[in-house]
């Protein structure tokens, strides 16, 4: 009996919702088009990221070899050989295959680097086979050969990217040298797409000026071996310059380094979904609306409460569900011609110049579909919840009319959503992502558009009271203020949307001015240097000299960045080795705080916000710097006397006084510098002078710029890293226009029997245009000046929470107030223009028809 | 049939009137029509005969196929859309049978609304209003909203608004239609009361015989035209 009552239900239901999308199959198609808009982005985004993060992976696994451990050196100079021998004693490892490896550039290009690894061709090819190369003789059979001194194995991409064949002799330079090889096979175990070249690893350390040091020893461990033990072993032998990397951390540092940027990346893909599931909810309000006397005739039928709960979420479900498996497929598309067109990267630059191949992701696949039905429920929820409280005698009496001026809207929702969102922003960061920052904007909007009811009431009010000359604008302000819950349905649109760009604007603008500012105080000089891609070498003494002797150069400062890999997860850090002018706080460095008094005897050093953040040190501290060359495996202890904003390195960096970094590291060699000129001296005379002071091939690798171009080119990267965020943005936002476009068509089209009397008793077409376009605007004018208050409490989250959390950089909030106006003029105007558009259509029509119910 | 000849120029005039539905069934083909200053005539038919379409065309809210409709000796074939507008806002009050009133207006901005649309003073409108609620028996609900209203209510305040701005011309279709008998006989002699005070002419479609005997005289419509049944 009861399966049968259900049945009955279920067909009622079934017919009710065909009937409702055969008589309004447009609202339905829109509904299901935001929410597959929304699936398609996010999942997309995801799909390109994966792709390209797997690309990446694949290159670090590729470089690595099959090597079960590794011991990598923490700076490019590597850590001295006597700990092969040490590792290849321990019980437990089955083999050691130590490895120099150096970024190496073509004498030919300088765009083309080659990851050059020295090897023990014997070792190796029982550790790491897949990185032996294989000799190809011309017109001789191939073969497997040990390597001599000037022979280099090349990959298909390093061939390629080259332009060289097999017998080729090919000049590499990596570490301040430059030596010529010959091209004698390929590395065929060498995934496509990765540029590594192979060399003897004698040739490698003697050639390359690297005796005695090693940047790397592969190990394969014994079967059965107890992984933990050994690790507990090779950590006991290992020197402070050397460290662990195993396949998972090695993962999880090309990971971290990215994580942050692809998850806002996602988040803001999901911006579209959730404007998408406002539109469901504005679409099924509506409709929910204009069927009570529908829901009524079922409840007094005999339909349950809950089946009419079931019908309206069942419809959502259907909408979300047809939309997110349509979503899905167009994200396939879309992420397939980015990957095709424009490769890897989305801007960001954590992955630039790849050409990943697409992977579909099932689990993420199935994430976004879930995801994309959940928005559609949640914007049908309260509908249905409306739908299933109503009170079939008082509605069926009523014809529908709900609207009851009299009614005070909801006074705590709001808030209490609002508190929980501030609230949500104070907690810290969880697993290095901004969990609650995120929760915080999502309540913040929950609460924002909780509040558009009471809101839209507390400013009409004092119009309202007011009795206007223009009929039509009484009218207008009349009904907003006395149906402020329908208000709301077209506002949660408008709120959601301006209220997110604003937010995103003023955090660009923020942004986007704090680093052109620091670009500012840290550039101070007028010619910056800069030896291409070589962190291990660069300009010596004697280079140094002439280069400080040109005529023209009032003052020269020559400077060291090397990477130094202070965490097996974490990307190296940038040591910045420079003058630094004790005198002035921190020679010019813009500090965060105040810069500490240096201890009597201590080597002070200033950490960057990121470093600070990533390794958890404060000003005061003291820490080890793995950084003696000579002084093979020590540590040199400095002091963390200040911390300083940096917006070029997300992983971190320490800057270093230029005497201390030669005193503790050995390295003399420098591979920046900044140059004062002389009064009077001409950039360009003093640029050719001094690249005529050094050798062609090291001249060929100097490049030189003046700050304004540095400036210009540094905004070109931020206004391209942030190319895909407008791109996301905006597509956000039109879904969400769309939604208002929507509601208010819907809306006009309801109420073309309030027209039609309205022309019974006098009103003119125009003024019920004109009423509408009042309407609109006054709609567009609450929802503006509510989502500028919502964007700017939001952009403080992303601001203060996110971006912290995130990257791991702070900035003063800087307001785009052009900005401002023009969206405040484009969204009144465009909410203005959609009323007036819709009551057109209702007007359209023969609205005097509609006062007669039974014509 | 036709009632005596008075020497009194007709409020309202329709000759030859003529009008089809789109599919092109005839809905009355030759109607004629006259009313005096003052006049209440009550029309019945049956279902879909064209009561409510002849209230349109007399409104100039739809337009005829053939012959013509004169209010005050004005051609309203004559009139643009604004100017019969125009016409309606002054001339013509208005009773539905649904009602219509605005949920988001108070009982007297409801009321007072054609006086609004004509721009008089808001405080002179508000009085006005305030004045025909109490005499449809509503005094003191002014401030009230719609929502809580009855339907017999509903439709006092709706004939309160045909009144409020002093119409020549006053169109009720089916406004009992809605209601349950004993309040429809109480709001039909409010109606016929209040419009013999008003001094007002007023044209009454109704299916109802009850409802047409307040009308000074009965006329039925038929596809041939307009027959009077009954004159006081």
């Amino acid at each position: 009996m009861r399966s049968e009552r259900n049945s009955i239900s279920t067909r009622c239901a079934r017919w009710m919702i065909a009937g409702e999308w055969r008589a309004h199959p447009g609202r339905a198609i829109v509904a299901a088009i935001a929410i597959a808009i929304g699936v398609a982005l996010g999942f997309a985004v995801h799909l390109i990221n994966a792709s390209a993060l797997n690309e990446f992976a694949r290159a670090v696994r590729t470089v690595n070899g099959d090597s079960d451990l590794q011991i990598h050196s923490v700076t490019p100079f590597g850590f001295d050989e006597a700990l092969y021998p040490k590792l290849a004693r321990l019980s437990g490892i089955a083999g050691a295959s130590p490895a120099v490896e150096l970024s190496a550039g073509t004498s030919e290009d300088d765009e083309t680097r080659i990851t050059l690894l020295g090897l023990d061709g014997l070792r190796a090819g029982f550790v790491t086979p897949n990185l032996i190369g294989r000799r190809v003789e011309i017109g001789a059979p191939e073969s497997e050969d040990a390597l001599d001194e000037s022979s280099l194995f090349l990959s298909q991409a390093a061939l390629d990217e080259t332009r060289k064949n097999i017998g080729d002799t090919i000049t590499l330079s990596a570490a301040g040298h430059e030596v010529a090889f010959t091209i004698v096979g390929t590395l065929p175990g060498v995934a496509e797409g990765q540029s590594i070249g192979a060399i003897d690893i004698a040739a490698a350390q003697w050639r390359f000026g690297q005796l005695g040091r090693l940047q790397r020893i592969d190990l394969k461990l014994a079967g059965g071996a107890d992984a933990e033990n050994i690790r507990a072993n090779i950590i006991a032998v290992l020197p402070a310059d050397a460290e662990i990397v195993s396949q998972e951390s090695a993962a999880r540092r090309s990971d971290s380094l990215s994580r942050a940027y692809r998850v806002n990346l996602d988040m803001l893909a999901l911006m579209a979904l959730l404007s998408g599931a406002f539109l469901v909810y504005s679409a099924q309000s509506l409709s929910v609306a204009r069927r009570r006397s529908q829901f009524a005739l079922l409840r007094v039928l005999g339909v349950q409460r809950r089946a009419l709960l079931a019908q309206v979420l069942a419809e959502g479900a259907v909408v979300g569900g047809i939309g997110a498996g349509l979503g899905l497929v167009l994200g396939l598309a879309l992420a397939s011609a980015a990957l095709s067109f424009l490769g890897g990267d989305l801007g960001g630059g954590y992955f630039e110049g790849t050409r990943p191949q697409l992977i579909f992701a099932p689990v993420a696949a199935a994430v976004f579909l879930v995801l994309g039905l959940l928005a559609a429920l949640f914007g049908s929820l309260l509908p249905a919840r409306e739908a299933a409280r109503a009170q079939p005698a008082v509605v069926l009496k009523n014809e529908g009319d709900v609207i009851d001026p009299s009614a005070v809207p909801a006074v705590w929702t709001a808030p209490i959503l609002l508190a929980l969102g501030g609230g949500a922003a104070l907690v810290p960061a969880v697993g290095d992502l901004p969990v609650f920052g995120y929760l915080s904007i999502a309540l913040m909007l929950a609460g924002g558009v909780a509040a558009m009811p009471l809101l839209a009431r507390l400013l009409l009010a004092p119009l309202q009271r007011f009795a206007f000359a223009a009929a039509s604008i009484d009218l207008a302000l009349k009904r907003l203020w006395g149906a402020p819950s329908q208000a709301a349905i077209a506002l949660c649109g408008i709120v959601a949307s301006t209220s997110l760009m604003v937010a995103m604007a003023v955090m660009i603008a923020s942004f986007r001015i704090s680093v052109d500012e620091w670009m500012v105080q840290v550039l101070p000089s007028d010619l910056y240097l800069h030896v291409e891609g070589d962190s291990s070498g660069g300009l010596d003494v004697e280079l140094q000299k002439k280069l400080a002797a040109v005529p023209g150069i009032a003052m020269i400062d020559f400077r060291k960045n090397v990477p130094l890999r202070l965490s097996p997860d974490q990307p190296p850090i940038a040591v910045m080795a420079r003058t630094v002018d004790f005198n002035d706080a921190a020679g010019g460095l813009p500090l965060i705080g105040q810069s500490l008094p240096v201890p009597e005897g201590a080597v002070p050093v200033w950490l960057s916000e990121p470093g600070q953040w990533l390794y958890g040190y404060r000003p005061g501290d003291f820490l080890e710097l793995p950084i003696g060359r000579e002084t093979a495996g020590e540590t040199t202890r400095v002091f963390v006397a200040g911390i300083w904003r940096d917006y070029a390195r997300q992983q971190g960096s320490i800057v270093i006084g230029n005497e201390d970094y030669t005193k503790a590291s050995g390295d003399v060699l420098r591979t920046d510098a900044a140059v004062d000129l002389a009064p009077g001296a001409r950039p360009r005379d003093v640029i050719d002078a001094m690249r005529a002071e050094l050798p062609p091939l090291l001249a060929a690798r100097l490049t030189v710029a003046e700050p304004q171009e540095l400036r210009a080119l540094a905004m070109q990267i931020f206004d391209r890293s942030f190319a895909v965020t407008y791109l996301l943005e905006a597509i956000a936002i039109l879904v969400g226009l769309s939604g208002v476009a929507a509601t208010f068509s819907a809306q006009t089209l309801a109420r073309t029997k309030e027209f039609g009397m309205l022309r019974h008793v006098g009103v003119l077409r125009r003024q019920i245009v004109a009423m509408l376009a009042a309407e609109g605007a006054l709609l567009g004018t609450i929802g503006v000046v509510a989502g500028l208050a919502l964007g700017l409490a939001i952009s403080q989250v992303l601001i203060n929470v996110v971006n912290p959390q995130s990257f791991h950089w702070t900035m003063e909030t800087r307001l785009p107030y052009g900005l401002f106006a023009t969206v405040t003029i484009v969204l009144i105007a465009a909410a203005a223009g959609t009323a007036l558009f819709a009551g057109r259509r209702a007007l359209s029509g023969d609205a005097v028809r509609a006062v007669r119910e039974d014509w | 049939m036709h009632g005596p000849i008075i020497p009194v120029a007709p409020l309202l005039s329709v000759s030859a009137l003529k009008k089809a539905v789109p599919g092109g069934r005839v809905l009355f083909g030759d109607l004629d029509l006259t009313l005096k200053p003052g006049e209440f005539v009550a029309i019945t038919g049956e279902s879909g005969v064209g009561k409510s379409t002849l209230l349109n065309l007399i409104a100039g809210l739809d337009v005829a196929d053939a012959g013509s409709i004169a209010i005050d000796g004005v051609a309203l074939d004559s009139l643009s859309d604004d100017a019969r507008t125009l016409l309606r806002r002054d001339r013509i009050g208005f009773v539905f049978q649904a009602f219509h009133i605005l949920p988001h207006l108070t009982l007297a901005q409801n009321v007072a609304l054609p006086l609004v649309l004509q721009r008089g003073s808001s405080s002179d409108a508000m009085a006005r209003a305030t004045q025909l609620l109490d005499s449809v028996g509503l005094a003191g609900r002014g401030p009230d909203y719609p929502k809580a209203l009855s339907g017999g209510e509903l439709q006092r305040v709706a004939i309160a608004r045909a009144l409020v701005h002093r119409p020549a011309l006053i169109l009720a279709d089916e406004p009992t239609g809605n209601l349950d008998p004993e309040t429809a006989a109480r709001i039909l002699d409010l109606f016929a009361k209040q419009v013999r005070v008003s001094g007002a002419a007023a044209l009454l479609v109704t299916h109802s015989s009850v409802a047409a005997a307040v009308a000074d005289r009965t006329m039925k419509l038929t596809r041939e035209g307009l027959a009077e049944i009954h004159a006081v």
